[in-house]
């Protein structure tokens, strides 16, 4: 996972509230085996015109130009600024991958869907929820200021405008850690093999009615 | 002071915690699909890391499998190399079991859990799957999980996580006539909204939940991510007791006396406490449809298409009028005067047993088949096993007389990744979950239904008021 520590970039807004991962990456595109090349399909619906298929050549699809994303200012914006509920429904994790192939790195809203929030952190894209109306604020000076740009500094927790106002958002220092440094939470969890092991021996004997068809065991 | 379910559940599988919260959970069982596993064995692979405890995993071909019968290869090239994929995983990994497509114990993996009895109450179950909710009807703690989550757990058997608030939704009374689980848990939607459980797990309680048959549980805890909450629950019971006797990978003898002792202490203590309380009262609630792109955009059956201007808050009211725009209907409309173009009847939601004898009650009590100006009126089945209680009932000869199609078991129009989808501006009553933009096919339309409204809508052609046709008492 690519570390993130802090990063300063280009703001898109997309006003909605309760942006699904259906509409995020929508379901023919989950049929891909890889974790990567879902860009070009992020929110594929609302970004093109025609109807998009797996292993289309996307530069040469018909744009929705009403769609923000296709809007010539945020172009090459790293930071999505969205509102309540974002990515929500599916647990597809193929919403964080498209959405970080796609180049963003953040996406500040007032509130993000569960699994989603797990998601994205494990692929190193920062969620930050701020107060909702802070977010509108955001979103009003992001749509008058051509180039609008925030400042998000993870070790100091704080989102920092161009006028220099900033605002702290929260995150559990686990996350935090894993995003800091770039970790792999597997290879963490298995620093603690032989505690699990251990649990693993004490809850078998404790309820080996949820061990059916394990009778002969897995050798350890 | 008392504890509740959730944390019973929590505290029973608590490998280690940290300071922070953070804490290693350990899982009981693994549900297994196509669509969210294929990367996160490839990356277990890739790291040279094996599969810690195989027989915890459940496996199955859900998502992409075709349901038309006439149809016996997957004909989509990358829909068939993902569920190849699978078929080779599952043989590298091994497994507590693995249905694969066309098997007859293949289903959607959130039927096919409990029905195996590879699901037990007290568990604690994952999959890459947001439905994975479903299991809390049996008391169970089960979670949607992404794919790098699915690899954790492959890699560990083990979850990071933080525990939830809770969040305790108390219904009395009992549903009336012609109201089911799933109108239930679409007024319960209606009044949190669809992110008003982030954060939380919710606990669903009081009589009208006591009366619910283990279905209605399971209809309700799957909807609970809707609602925005990751975990649905419902306390253990003699009806969830009852429900496993017979399962092939249940406990036998002195184990299942053990197992039934444990559970029956899977309840919150009276004492308990929860950080929000919602109630409701089970008598005023009506047959629920959707009529926007999220499920908390419903109203009831005796309601109208709402006007955006009605919603105080500016954001719902743009959402109301993006809905409308997308749903092409007009404020102010009666909801039974909404035609339809096709009718979508099962998924992990509603496709069990106790489904589709409700929608075959309607059509039986009606004695007529389809409207004309329904083209599609798909039946699928939730799993082979259901499928062959159902043809046993000869439930299947009611629908197809009655001109439905009689599918086999899948996800299909749920989220048509098969070919099973909507095409552009077509509406459909779906028993599914999600009414979202596109969810059914790019530009479909999708009203979140009961089984029975929905057997309803087929044969009208339109929404109609189950409670007022004649003939359908229990």
């Amino acid at each position: 996972m690519r570390p993130f520590t802090v990063h300063e970039g280009l703001v898109a807004p997309l006003d909605r509230a309760n942006v699904d991962t259906d509409a995020i990456i929508p379901k023919q595109f989950l049929k891909s085996i890889r974790r990567s090349g879902f860009g070009p399909y992020l929110f594929d619906e609302w970004r093109y015109l025609d109807r998009g298929e797996p292993g289309m050549d996307c530069r040469k699809r018909p744009k929705n130009e009403a769609f923000v994303l296709n809007d010539p200012r945020y172009a090459g914006a790293t930071i999505l600024l969205t509102r309540e509920n974002f990515g929500c429904g599916s647990s597809r994790e193929h919403a964080a991958w498209a959405l970080v192939d796609f180049g963003f790195r953040a996406i500040v809203a007032p509130s993000f869907a569960d699994i989603f929030y797990d998601n994205a952190l494990k692929n190193g894209l920062l969620l930050v929820v701020l107060e909702a109306d802070i977010v509108e604020r955001l979103f009003e000076e992001c749509k008058t200021t051509p180039g609008y740009q925030l400042r998000i500094d993870l070790p100091a927790q704080t989102v920092t405008t161009p006028e220099g106002e900033i605002f702290s958002f929260a995150i559990d220092p686990h996350r935090k850690e894993c995003l800091l440094n770039g970790w792999d939470e597997i290879g963490l969890t298995l620093r603690y093999a032989e505690e699990i092991r251990a649990f693993e021996k004490a809850y078998r004997a404790r309820f080996p009615f949820y061990f059916i068809g394990e009778e002969e065991g897995e050798e350890e | 002071m008392g504890k509740t379910l959730y944390e019973k559940l929590w505290e029973s599988h608590v490998v280690r915690s940290e300071p922070d919260g953070t804490t290693l959970l350990y899982v009981d069982r693994h549900l297994v699909h196509e669509v969210t596993s294929p990367q996160a064995f490839e990356g277990l692979r890739e790291a040279g890391r094996s599969v810690w405890r195989p027989r915890s995993i459940l496996a199955t071909a859900d998502h992409n499998v075709p349901t038309d019968p006439h149809i016996a290869e997957i004909t989509e090239p990358i829909a068939r190399a993902q569920v190849r994929a699978l078929d080779e995983n599952i043989r590298w990994s091994g497994a507590l079991a693995y249905f694969p497509y066309r098997d007859p114990r293949q289903g959607i993996v959130h039927v096919i859990g409990p029905e195996s009895g590879a699901v037990l109450p007290g568990m604690t179950v994952v999959c890459g799957d947001s439905h994975t909710s479903t299991h809390g009807a049996f008391a169970c703690l089960a979670q949607g999980i992404g794919t790098s989550e699915v690899e954790h757990v492959l890699a560990t058997q083990c979850l990071v996580t933080r525990r939830s608030k809770q969040m305790r939704v108390w219904v009395e009374g009992r549903l009336p006539h012609g109201v089911f689980a799933k109108d239930l848990a679409l007024a319960l939607i209606s009044k949190i909204g669809a992110g008003g459980g982030n954060g939380y797990a919710i606990e669903y309680a009081g009589p009208a939940i006591a009366a619910l048959p283990l279905e209605g549980r399971m209809t309700l805890c799957n909807m609970a991510i809707e609602g925005g909450a990751r975990v649905g629950l419902v306390a253990c019971d003699d009806s969830t007791i009852d429900y496993f006797a017979d399962k092939p990978f249940a406990p036998k003898g002195a184990l299942w006396d053990a197992a039934v002792r444990y559970w029956q202490t899977l309840f919150s203590d009276a004492e308990a406490s929860f950080d929000a309380e919602v109630w409701l009262d089970a008598h005023t609630v009506a047959p629920m449809v959707t009529w926007g792109t999220n499920p908390e955009q419903v109203t009831s059956v005796e309601g109208v298409v709402p006007d955006p201007e009605s919603f105080t808050d500016p954001l719902k009211r743009r959402a109301a009028e993006q809905a409308l725009n997308y749903m092409g209907l007009t404020p102010g409309t009666p909801i039974t005067s909404i035609a339809v173009d096709q009718v979508f009847i099962g998924s992990c939601t509603n496709g069990r047993l106790e489904d589709l004898r409700a929608a075959a009650r309607i059509v039986r009590a009606l004695g007529r088949g389809k409207s004309e100006r329904v083209k599609r009126v798909l039946v699928v089945p939730g799993s082979g096993q259901v499928k062959a209680q159902a043809e046993a009932e000869g439930l299947h000869r009611v629908f197809i007389e009655a001109g439905f199609e009689w599918r086999m078991p899948g996800c299909s129009m749920c989220l048509g990744m098969n070919p099973d989808q909507l095409q552009p501006g077509e509406r459909c009553a779906a028993t599914s979950n999600r009414n979202f933009e596109g969810r059914q096919g790019p530009g479909g339309r999708t009203h979140l239904v009961s089984p029975a409204m929905a057997a309803a809508a087929a044969i009208f052609g339109h929404f109609v008021d189950i409670r007022q046709l004649p003939g359908i008492e229990e």
